[in-house]
């Protein structure tokens, strides 16, 4: 609850902040502009994103470092686990923002289109799902949940089982296996990315299945899309902390970097079951 | 029992001039720029609140074209809520929290530094936004589509400085969140934390609960504007009502999140000058927690007039008539405070009892919205505009006012000009109600906001309104006077200036020092 020894590391003052702030205000400005087809965007974009990169190394290089040299104690430990906790919750949220997106459309606004009242704009639509909405007349098929996205889910499945391998491992201190089931982990991530493009292209080249499909294009790429980004987010995590490992880096009592890692691969995972019943399967 | 900084030692590398503000991992540093800049975007926002009510001063178009003066509304309301508000009551949480329960500093000190410098870039891109084509952002500060799915480079602009700026509160709330539950000082447990600090707990929660679907509602609007999805879109599957849901689930706890940090400032300032303990803690506490949890049900009643079943209708007025309650119960205990107590009227007194008068107006004009019926009628008029102003103006804005004064003694090390203070109390109290208080009767006799022309008949008003607008506006710069000027020098201030005074950071000397609260005090 409370401080119990009386040290807390408070970090020197750092240049990163600032730095990750001209990233953003390049990102900010380069992504505004090159959605109106301004070229500097595009340059604006490349400069934000290699400083961002060039912040991320830095900032996460000293936080490693300092933990490395042991800065850290019990209460600092104690304030990453609040912060990352806190963190997967807004995550959460953001993606309740899509889900409740999907669940309005499908619950409330395409019955809505369908019902009587709008029989004289769209006479025809019926409020069958997936759908791409009344007035969108291209065809498309929809994506099926027992083919690739159920291997996907297996292979999600699996990772979670892998990196909690990983972590009994660290915790028990034998190496060669903590390195083995996080490199297993790394490959089912990214081979979960593999398939999931592989079934983007399959979409849109097989199924006509495009973001501009209506509210099941909208909904299925927007949803599967952040998730991708998130796995892809979880799958440098983890390669960092594979890194971090072979390095030497962490102890059997003490790693919340492992740790912060596998709870956020966690969360991709439990998101994507999410999707798979939601998206796919319903 | 030292705390472990890695500047001990050799202060001498301590980066000074302009790097000591842009590297700093003070705590002090970070709230005082917090505050500077919420500062400036108040100046800024009021400009463009003034070229509002200068347009309105007389019907017909004077000086802002109808295109400009709705750029105007959108980015007052935009840079008053996310530029001012919230960033002065983060300011206060990274100069108060730490000091409160007993801290060495924030728990994240170099997020906290990012968290801050996020905000200059999201006001740049806000107000760069007025200069490129097509103009700033111009469909309300709620952006609804599909207006907002019209509009240029500005409307993009807007979107990405949101995204900025949830960023930057999400950053900030998981650093107050961590502090207070993880760096209190021994014996502080949690229903002895001040009121302040509970407030800001709860606020904090309330934010990266719905800052990320506020990042969610303007993605969907990005990528309904240039990828071709159609969230909002009637004729793809979607509903621009959607987009109301999803902004009002945000929208309604972010009001919340404007004024429990207010309820906590003026919890801590009137025991205080009444010389006696808050009335009622326990009960302050749950209501604080009861009126978060209700904020999250009630969004809908910003969308009475945009079809709803009955039964939602009557779930959503309901829902929003029982936060009355706990709101009451806050403020029947400000009051059963000062009752009997031996009070005396310093400034920060005077703003925190103005704040419970006004407040309580401005409350119960939202009791009369939130009933179905009244509110068909006075939707998108003035006599919203009024209501959310006697909440946000009097009610945040007074408690930021009376928190500055209450410990600018213990941040600058002076005692503020009293004389100069206790006229910008009175000055605001006075133009405030002259701007706002008949933007009442405008409303109900129907004038709408937004719009800036109006009928011959609201002309008396709506000058009376101006001229209060403009001293309330002038005003300020009174405040900004009085607080260069204690900066500068004055009255040494004593370390605990209010006799009545009791939390922590009083027993600290007057100015408090770079670093304070290295060994923890003990809370009995």
């Amino acid at each position: 609850m409370s401080q119990g020894t009386g040290h807390y590391y408070v970090p020197a003052p750092s240049k990163w902040p600032i730095v990750g702030s001209s990233a953003i205000f390049f990102l900010g400005f380069g992504a505004a502009m090159t959605m109106n087809k301004i070229p500097a965007g595009y340059y604006m974009l490349g400069i934000g994103f290699a400083i961002l990169i060039y912040m991320l190394f830095g900032w996460f290089g000293d936080v490693a470092r300092e933990s490395e040299e042991g800065k850290y104690g019990m209460q600092e430990d104690k304030s990453f686990r609040w912060g990352m906790s806190w963190f997967i919750f807004s995550e959460v949220m953001f993606f309740c923002a899509f889900f409740g997106a999907l669940f309005y459309m499908r619950v409330l606004s395409i019955p809505w289109l369908a019902d009587v009242n709008h029989d004289l704009l769209w006479p025809n639509f019926t409020a069958d799902w997936p759908t791409a909405g009344p007035g969108i007349a291209e065809k498309f098929t929809p994506m099926g949940a027992w083919g690739l996205p159920a291997f996907n889910t297996f292979l999600l499945l699996t990772s979670g089982v892998t990196v909690t391998l990983a972590h009994w491992a660290l915790k028990q201190n034998r190496r060669p296996a903590l390195k083995m089931w996080l490199l297993a982990t790394v490959v089912l991530g990214a081979t979960f990315l593999a398939c999931q493009i592989y079934e983007y292209g399959h979409a849109y080249a097989d199924l006509n299945l495009k973001l501009t499909s209506g509210a099941y294009g909208s909904t299925f790429f927007m949803l599967t899309g952040f998730h991708g980004f998130h796995v892809t987010l979880g799958t440098i995590m983890l390669t960092v902390i594979y890194f971090r490992c072979a390095a030497g880096h962490f102890k059997p009592e003490h790693h919340f970097g492992f740790e912060g890692v596998a709870w956020y691969w966690h969360f991709v995972d439990v998101v994507w079951l999410g999707l798979f019943i939601f998206v796919y399967l319903l | 029992m030292a705390v472990v900084q890695d500047v001990h030692g050799h202060h001498d590398h301590h980066p000074s001039g302009i790097m000591r503000w842009v590297m700093t991992t003070n705590h002090k540093d970070i709230g005082t720029m917090y505050l500077w800049f919420s500062f400036a975007m108040f100046m800024v926002g009021g400009f463009l609140a003034m070229g509002i009510r200068a347009e309105l001063f007389m019907p017909g178009i004077q000086i802002l074209e109808p295109q400009l003066f709705n750029s105007f509304t959108t980015l007052h309301g935009l840079i008053m809520v996310f530029g001012a508000i919230m960033p002065a009551f983060v300011g206060l949480a990274n100069w108060q929290v730490p000091l409160m329960v007993g801290a060495p500093d924030m728990a994240f000190a170099r997020m906290n530094n990012w968290s801050f410098w996020l905000l200059p870039v999201a006001g740049l891109l806000l107000i760069s936004s007025f200069f490129v084509p097509g103009g700033a952002a111009a469909g309300g500060w709620t952006f609804y589509p599909p207006l907002s799915a019209q509009g240029g480079l500005g409307v993009d602009m807007m979107i990405f400085a949101i995204h900025i700026l949830g960023a930057s509160s999400i950053m900030g709330s998981i650093n107050i969140i961590t502090t207070i539950l993880n760096m209190r000082a021994p014996g502080m447990t949690l229903m002895k934390m001040p009121l302040f600090v509970w407030t800001w707990l709860i606020t904090a929660y309330l934010l990266v609960l719905v800052m990320p679907v506020l990042a969610g509602c303007v993605t969907m609007l990005l990528t309904d504007r240039h990828f071709g999805t159609t969230f909002f879109n009637a004729a793809g599957g979607g509903d621009p009502v959607l987009f109301q849901h999803i902004f009002w689930f945000f929208g309604h706890p972010e009001v919340y999140i404007m004024i429990l940090p207010a309820f906590g400032i003026v919890s801590e300032i009137i025991p205080t000058f009444s010389r006696k303990p808050l009335f009622g803690y326990s009960s302050m506490v749950y209501a604080t927690a009861s009126i978060a949890i209700l904020s999250c049900v009630v969004w809908a009643h910003h969308m009475f007039t945009v079809g709803m079943p009955a039964v939602g209708q009557l779930f959503f007025m309901y829902a929003t008539m029982l936060i009355a309650v706990p709101t009451g119960v806050k403020v029947f205990n400000w009051t059963a405070t000062m009752w009997r107590g031996s009070m005396t009227f310093e400034t920060p007194m005077l703003f925190s009892i103005g704040f419970v008068f006004l407040f309580v107006i401005g409350g119960f004009s939202g009791v009369v919205c939130a009933i179905v019926p009244i509110d068909i009628q006075v939707q998108d008029t003035y006599y919203v505009i009024a209501h959310f102003h006697y909440v946000l103006v009097s009610g945040a804005l007074f408690s930021i006012f009376g928190a500055v004064y209450y410990w600018l003694p213990k941040w600058t090390g002076h005692m503020y000009d009293t004389k100069l203070a206790n006229l910008h109390f009175w000055l605001s109290m006075i133009f405030f109600n002259v701007a706002f208080f008949v933007q009442h009767f405008l409303g109900l006799a129907g004038m709408p906001r937004r719009i800036p022309d109006y009928s011959l008949q609201f002309a008396d008003f709506n000058m009376i309104s101006s001229i209060g607008a403009f001293g309330f506006g002038l005003t300020q710069l009174l405040f900004l006077y009085v607080v260069i000027k204690c900066i500068r020098g004055g009255e040494k201030a004593a370390d605990k200036p209010w006799e009545g005074a009791t939390t922590l950071e009083w027993t600290l000397p007057s100015p408090a020092p770079y670093h304070s609260f290295e060994t923890p005090p003990v809370i009995k």
